[in-house]
């Protein structure tokens, strides 16, 4: 079965990231059974048969927006962020926003050219779910990559997993 | 200058240890090219022509002289025995071996010293006043700021991968000497009406290939949420800055685009979320870094240091150079000097392992152990008793650190061009040398007075062309190198972008191009106007006319 890190942890994952290409119209796919992800155009599509399922998420590709979504978040236990590029960092401030001006206390996985140097970035950023691309990573390396989430041990700045920035948290003395 | 706690210093050894395992999964090829890049970027790694180069941060130009001479040694050790100062404040190595830079890094994390984000589409390192602390003009010290800022900014998680790399300076003076209004983000500090310290906040500055003057996105930020108010600017860049093209992807473009007053309204949308959060800074916070700036124990001295005044009587030389290269001082008997890196024999900014050892025996026998770096590639030493200026300049001079020549035509900003960066179009340093080599004569140089001239080896405009008196761009044209002349650009409060006089030129042209330039300038200046005066009010055609001839211009404005 499939693999990927959530907080902090390999393991399995079965569910699918349902690709839309540019021939289908979402209102003629079939969803799989199971848990899925929805591109944003087919949940907007169907919405209301959607939100009543088990196990549906939605993944927002890097320039579809947080806001679009922000009012069916009660309704969804999952969102999916895609890194089209791993240098392509909107996803970053696409999850801050959902755990933060969303409080969206649900899955936020990170889906796409997720790769193992950028993991404490992501984790800080709230992704709880880190997804790199199928063949990306052995077993054994993706093990070997949850160090990465341990890269530094007190960062400077605030962010989601760590609301206060060390001046707060930490007493330092000049 | 601000010294690391245990915090500080964990987050730079546990950086040595990440890029270690980086390198070491890159040359096992675990990483590939492509996912190495702006890992070794953002540790201001860059594939040169010849080798990599190290660019290692200097915070705002500070520099204590242990990490002089640790980057002594490792000029010495790990390169060809000379570094180069860069128009960040920063210091670049042209030869260490990809495999040995983790080996480097270690060595300058023992000295409170790092290359992190010094390159990529990151937020880079924070630039200053080379004078902050010792300048009359001084409203507030910027160096806490600057340093706050480069605490924040460090891995900063959401803004590690931005359209495109991200800029800021800190001035807190009358004059400008950060070059605010050509920066991402630009602040100046100041008080309002109640006394309270904040910032004036400039954005979407930059130079490259679409200069453009910062433009004011706040009056008045208080201190407290300068954080929260960048954060803002961040974001909404990070979100809707281009990325479908390089050269329209900084944050210059997206203000354009949008318009300041939108683009205003979408950022402080923005901090109205962020505002009064966290990361609002705190007093306890502010006076703990504030700590690390304190004024150093100055002894009393008289204004005017009589020694001092027989000395410049009695040796020219020395007279000629304390004109230039010592500037005043807001402590009584004191003074800041300039130590040229424009010697003719070398590159304008590059400085020898024995050269950096010797500024290190300079700042600690005359200027409480400190030496800063300016953006212009000179070194400074902030806090000289005029008593000391003699023994100064006579190491100085035997060393060729006492060029004479601060502000003048020879002072030139100049990037490494095409004999070292890939990203180059044209040499740069043959061209600074041969202007060099053409105004030996510092009477002559004298009489031209205050002129910046500012070379850049591609449109990247390291070399600030675009706001030197005199600009000059290499240019690619069919595979050969040539050089494009603009004037009229200005620095500091008055900051201006040069406009090009006209066809780009040879290289062995350039020495007659800007001899004929001068010579328009001195033909027509006014009593005591300095040279971007008289462009200013003269405009640039006698330029072009004494530059390319009164045909040329002529036939062009008839088939214009």
């Amino acid at each position: 079965m499939p693999k990927l890190i959530r907080n902090g942890r390999v393991v399995d994952d079965s569910a699918e990231i349902l690709v839309l290409d540019e021939t289908q119209a979402p209102e003629a796919l079939t969803l799989p059974e199971g848990q899925v992800f929805v591109p944003l155009a087919v949940w907007q599509a169907h919405k209301g048969m959607l939100s009543g399922r088990a196990g549906v998420g939605v993944w927002l590709d890097s320039h579809e927006s947080v806001e679009d979504l922000a009012e069916d978040l009660e309704s969804l236990s999952a969102v999916a962020l895609n890194f089209p590029k791993f240098t392509d960092g909107r996803a970053y401030s696409g999850a801050a926003l959902l755990r933060s001006r969303y409080a969206f206390k649900g899955e936020v996985r990170a889906i796409g050219d997720v790769l193992r140097d950028q993991f404490f970035f992501m984790q800080r950023c709230g992704f709880d779910t880190l997804q790199p691309k199928a063949g990306k990573y052995s077993d054994a390396q993706l093990e070997e990559a949850v160090a990465s989430l341990k890269d530094f041990s007190s960062p400077y700045q605030a962010a989601i997993d760590q609301p206060e920035p060390l001046f707060r948290r930490a007493r330092r003395v000049a | 200058m601000y010294r690391y706690d245990p915090y500080d210093q964990k987050i730079v050894d546990e950086r040595v240890a990440q890029f270690r395992d980086q390198t070491r999964r890159y040359l096992a090829g675990e990483l590939t090219d492509d996912e190495f890049r702006p890992l070794r970027l953002q540790n201001g790694l860059y594939i040169q022509r010849h080798a990599p180069m190290l660019r290692v941060a200097v915070p705002y130009g500070l520099l204590s002289t242990t990490q002089i001479r640790k980057l002594a040694h490792i000029a010495r050790t790990h390169d060809k025995g000379y570094a180069h100062v860069t128009t960040r404040q920063n210091f670049q190595f042209n030869w260490p071996e990809l495999k040995v830079v983790p080996e480097i890094l270690a060595e300058l994390a023992t000295v409170e010293m790092h290359a992190i984000q010094t390159s990529g589409a990151c937020i880079r390192n924070i630039t200053s006043d080379p004078f902050a602390g010792v300048a009359g003009d001084e409203y507030i010290d910027p160096r806490p700021w600057c340093e706050v800022l480069r605490q924040w900014s460090t891995f900063h998680p959401e803004f590690a991968f931005l359209p495109r790399k991200f800029k800021i300076a800190v001035n807190g003076a009358e004059q400008d000497r950060a070059v605010i209004q050509c920066h991402d983000i630009g602040l100046e500090l100041k008080r309002d009406a109640a006394g309270e310290i904040g910032f004036r906040v400039l954005v979407g500055g930059g130079m490259g290939r679409t200069p453009i003057i910062g433009t004011e996105i706040n009056d008045f930020v208080p201190w407290q949420h300068i954080i929260t108010y960048c954060e803002a600017i961040l974001r909404v860049y990070n979100r809707y800055g281009r990325r479908d093209n390089l050269y329209k992807a900084r944050i210059k473009i997206l203000v354009k685009a949008l318009g300041i007053a939108e683009f205003k309204r979408q950022v402080e949308e923005e901090w109205a979320f962020g505002k009064n959060g966290p990361s609002t800074l705190t007093e306890a916070e502010v006076a703990r870094v504030a700590t690390h700036f304190t004024t150093p124990a100055y002894a009393s001295l008289p204004a005017e240091d009589a020694g001092y005044a027989a000395q410049r009587s009695a040796t020219p030389a020395f007279a000629a150079w304390a004109r230039r290269n010592v500037l005043a001082h807001k402590v009584p008997g004191y003074a800041v000097v300039v130590l040229s890196l424009k010697d003719p024999q070398r590159a304008p900014g590059d400085i020898t392992d024995a050269q950096l050892e010797l500024v290190a025996d300079l700042g600690d026998a005359y200027s409480f152990g400190e030496v800063r770096a300016t953006h212009e590639q000179n070194l400074v030493l902030a806090d000289v008793r005029q008593s000391d200026l003699f023994a100064v300049w006579e190491k100085a001079r035997a060393a060729g650190l006492a060029t004479p020549t601060f502000g003048l035509l020879t002072d030139m900003i100049c990037c490494p061009g095409g004999d070292f960066c890939a990203l180059a179009n044209a040499k740069s340093i043959p061209i600074a040398n041969a202007i060099q080599a053409r105004f030996d004569d510092l009477d002559y140089l004298y009489d031209i007075g205050d002129i910046e001239l500012n070379i850049s080896g591609c449109m990247n405009s390291c070399g600030h062309h675009h706001v030197g008196h005199i600009g000059i761009l290499g240019v690619d044209k069919n595979g050969s190198e040539w050089y494009q002349v603009s004037l009229g650009g200005s620095q500091g409060n008055n900051t201006s972008i040069g406009k090009v006089i006209g066809r780009a030129f040879a290289a062995a042209e350039m020495p007659d191009v800007i001899s004929k330039v001068i010579d328009v300038y001195r033909a027509q200046r006014l009593d005591g106007e300095r040279f971007i005066e008289t462009v200013r009010r003269i405009g640039l055609d006698p330029f072009k006319i004494g530059v390319y001839g009164d045909a040329a211009i002529i036939e062009r404005k008839q088939n214009a």
